[in-house]
C-alpha cells in the first residue's frame, strides 16, 4: 500500500512538473502581455515532433538541447508576425488569434509528421528501472524530475539575475514605466514570448518520452496548465509553480482511491480556490 | 431615416428566415443548413447577450450548449420520449449548471473571466467523455431521434419532415430573440449596458454589479442551453464534441464575425460560418486549417465585424 501511495504520488509529481513547466511559459506571456496562449499546446507538439525529427542526426541529447531552441525561435518568429498586432486590444483578440493558431499548428503538424502516433525513443539506460523493489523509479522519470528542476531553477535564475529577466520582471509590474526608461519594449516582449515557447518545447520533448507523438499530445495538458495558474494565482510565477506541483499530486493521489476521480479532482481545486480566495494562492489582490 | 431602415432591414431579415426553405433549395442548399445556422444563431446571439451587452467574455459557453443537447438526448432516450420534455431537461439542466458555477466567476473581470469559464466548461466535457455509463463516452448517444410534436388537437411531424422541424426552430428561436431583445430593452438590459460601459461608475451609482453580471451569466446560458436542445434534436444524435472548448470558440468568432455590438451580428456570423463550413469541408480534408486560418484573418483584418463595418460606414 505504501510502495502505491509512492508510486502515485511520485507519479503526481512527474505530471504536476509538466504541467508547471507548460504552466511557466503560458504564465510568463500572459504575465508581461496580457496575451493568453491557447497554441501553448501547439508548440509544445512542436517541441516534441522536431525532436524526433533531429533524433537520427544528433542522438538523444542533441535533439533534447536543440529541439526546444528550436521551438522558441519559431515562437519568436510568431510573435513578430501575429502576436504583436494584439498588445494593447482586448483579450478577446488574442483569445481568437491564439485559438485559430492552435488550430493552425495542429493541422500542420498532421500534414509534415501525419496522423498516426510516431516511435519516440529513448536511450536503454533511461528506461529501465532503477531498482527492483520502487519498480516505478525509471531512470527516464528520474531524469524528467531532475531535468524540469534544472529548467525551473535556470529560469528563475534567469528572472532573477540576469539583465532580460529582471526587465522582464520590471514590466510585468509597470511595462509603460520600463519603457520609458528607455528599454526596447518590443524586444523585451518578443524574447520573452521566446523563453515562453522554449519552456513548452521543452515540455514536448519531455512529454512525448512519455506519451508518445501525436498532434494532439498537448490537447491534455493545455487544460491543466490553465488551472496551475488559476490555483497558483495569476500575474505570479511561483503560485503558477506551486499550482502545477499540487493539481499533479492532487490528481496523483487521488488516482489511488478514486482513479476516475483523477481528472476531476483538479477541477474541484481551482473552485475551491476561487470560492474560498479568488485572486489564487500567491496571487495579488486586485491585479486581474 | 435610421428608423426607417432600422424597421426595413427587420422585414427583410423576417421575410428572409420565414421563405428560407423555399428558397435554399434552389441555391444548391438544403433545409437542414437552415436549421443548423439558426442553432448555432441562437447560441452565439445567447453568447453575444453576455459578451456585447454586458461586457464579459465567456470562452466556455458550449458546456451549457453541451448540457441541453444531453439533457434532451438522455431523457427522450432513457426517460421519457416526448421532445418537449427532453427539451425542458435539457435547458434546465442547462441553466441550473450555470447558476451554480456563476457565483464563482462572477467576481472576477477580463482574462480571468475568460479563463475560469473555458476550464469550468472543461469539467463537462470530461463527464461526457469519462462518464461513458450514461453518456456513451467518445461514441456519445445515439440510437435516439426526436419526436413528432402532439398538440393534443393535432400532431406536427417534425421527425419526418424537415421543413416543419425548420419552423419548429424558427419557431423557439423567434421566441429567444423576442426575449432576448425585451430584456435588453428592459430598465435591466440598460444596467447590464452601463456595467459594459463604465463599472465602476455603475457601482458608484449603487448598482450590485457583481450580482447582474450573474444574472446576465445565468439569462445568457439559458438561451444557449436552448440551443444546445435544438442542436440535439437537429442531429438526433449528441457527442462530446459538442461540449469541448472549441466549440465554445465557434460561438464567440461567430459573435465577433457578425458585430457583437449589434444584435443581429451574430446571426450574420453564424450564417456566414456554417455556409463556409459546409462547402468547404465537402472540398477539402484540412477544414481544421481553414477554421485556424479564419479565426486569425478575422481577428487582424475584421475585428469589427459584418454590421460593425457596415454601421461605421453609414455614420461616417
Amino acid at each position: 500500500m505504501t510502495q502505491l501511495v509512492l508510486f502515485n504520488v511520485f507519479n503526481g509529481l512527474i505530471i504536476g512538473a509538466f504541467y508547471a513547466l507548460m504552466a511557466l511559459g503560458l504564465s510568463l506571456i500572459l504575465n508581461l502581455t496580457g496575451v493568453i496562449n491557447f497554441a501553448h499546446g501547439g508548440f509544445l507538439a512542436i517541441g516534441g515532433y522536431l525532436a524526433y525529427t533531429l533524433m537520427p542526426y544528433f542522438g538523444f541529447w542533441g535533439a533534447l538541447v536543440l529541439a526546444p531552441i528550436l521551438t522558441g525561435f519559431i515562437g519568436i518568429l510568431v510573435e513578430r508576425v501575429l502576436i504583436r498586432r494584439l498588445y494593447g486590444r482586448d483579450p478577446l483578440y488574442s483569445l481568437l488569434l491564439t485559438f485559430g493558431l492552435a488550430f493552425l499548428i495542429e493541422d500542420g503538424t498532421r500534414f509534415i509528421w501525419g496522423a498516426q502516433s510516431l516511435p519516440f525513443s529513448i536511450p536503454d539506460w533511461l528506461s529501465s528501472p532503477l531498482s527492483s523493489e520502487f519498480f516505478f523509479l525509471t531512470g527516464y522519470r528520474v531524469f524528467m524530475v531532475l531535468l524540469v528542476t534544472l529548467a525551473v531553477a535556470g529560469l528563475f535564475a534567469i528572472l532573477n539575475y540576469t539583465r532580460l529577466g529582471i526587465r522582464i520582471r520590471a514590466g510585468t509590474l509597470d511595462l509603460e514605466t520600463v519603457s520609458v526608461l528607455g528599454v526596447n519594449v518590443r524586444v523585451l516582449r518578443n524574447l520573452n514570448f521566446g523563453l515562453g515557447i522554449y519552456l513548452a518545447g521543452l515540455a514536448g520533448v519531455l512529454a512525448v518520452g512519455m506519451l508518445g507523438l501525436q498532434p494532439t499530445v498537448g490537447d491534455n495538458l493545455i487544460m491543466p496548465s490553465f488551472i496551475a495558474i488559476i490555483v497558483g494565482g495569476l500575474g505570479s510565477l511561483p503560485g503558477t509553480l506551486l499550482g502545477g506541483l499540487l493539481i499533479g499530486v492532487a490528481s496523483g493521489v487521488t488516482s489511488v482511491f478514486f482513479p476516475s476521480a483523477s481528472e476531476a479532482v483538479i477541477y474541484v481545486m481551482m473552485a475551491a480556490v476561487l470560492i474560498v480566495r479568488p485572486r489564487g494562492l500567491l496571487g495579488e489582490e486586485g491585479r486581474f | 431615416m435610421p428608423k426607417l431602415d432600422k424597421r426595413a432591414a427587420d422585414i427583410l431579415l423576417w421575410t428572409l428566415l420565414l421563405t428560407a426553405p423555399f428558397w435554399m433549395t434552389h441555391v444548391g442548399s438544403y433545409v437542414e443548413l437552415g436549421s443548423r445556422v439558426l442553432v448555432y444563431a441562437l447560441a452565439a446571439m445567447s453568447l453575444n447577450f453576455l459578451l456585447g451587452y454586458t461586457g464579459v467574455l465567456s470562452f466556455g459557453h458550449a458546456a451549457y450548449f453541451g448540457l441541453g443537447a444531453y439533457g434532451t438526448a438522455l431523457t427522450i432516450k432513457y426517460l421519457y420520449p416526448s421532445t418537449p420534455v427532453g427539451m425542458l431537461v435539457g435547458i434546465l439542466v442547462g441553466t441550473v449548471a450555470a447558476a451554480v458555477i456563476g457565483p464563482m466567476i462572477a467576481r472576477l473581470r477580463g482574462i480571468y473571466f475568460a479563463m475560469c469559464t473555458i476550464a469550468f466548461g472543461q469539467v463537462f466535457y470530461f463527464i461526457a467523455f469519462q462518464w461513458s455509463s450514461v453518456t456513451g463516452g467518445d461514441d456519445g448517444v445515439s440510437a435516439w431521434h426526436r419526436m413528432p410534436l402532439n398538440l393534443g388537437f393535432t400532431t406536427i411531424d417534425i421527425l419526418q419532415s424537415s421543413m416543419a422541424f425548420y419552423y419548429f426552430v424558427l419557431a423557439v428561436f423567434a421566441a429567444c430573440a423576442a426575449a432576448m431583445a425585451f430584456l435588453l430593452r428592459s430598465p435591466f438590459g440598460r444596467t447590464l449596458l452601463a456595467i459594459r460601459e463604465n463599472e465602476r461608475r455603475a457601482r458608484f451609482l449603487g448598482i450590485p454589479v457583481d450580482r447582474h453580471i450573474w444574472m446576465s451569466w445565468v439569462i445568457s446560458s439559458f438561451f444557449v442551453s436552448v440551443a444546445g436542445t435544438l442542436y440535439a434534436l437537429l442531429n438526433n444524435f449528441v457527442d462530446p464534441r459538442a461540449v469541448r472548448w472549441d466549440q465554445s470558440g465557434m460561438f464567440v468568432i461567430m459573435a465577433v464575425l457578425g458585430g457583437m455590438r449589434s444584435f443581429w451580428g451574430p446571426l450574420i456570423g453564424a450564417a456566414i460560418f456554417i455556409v463556409l463550413e459546409d462547402y468547404l469541408s465537402s472540398l477539402t480534408q484540412n477544414w481544421e486549417s481553414f477554421i485556424g486560418l479564419f479565426f486569425v484573418l478575422i481577428v487582424l483584418f475584421f475585428p469589427r465585424g459584418v454590421l460593425g463595418i457596415i454601421r461605421r460606414k453609414v455614420t461616417t
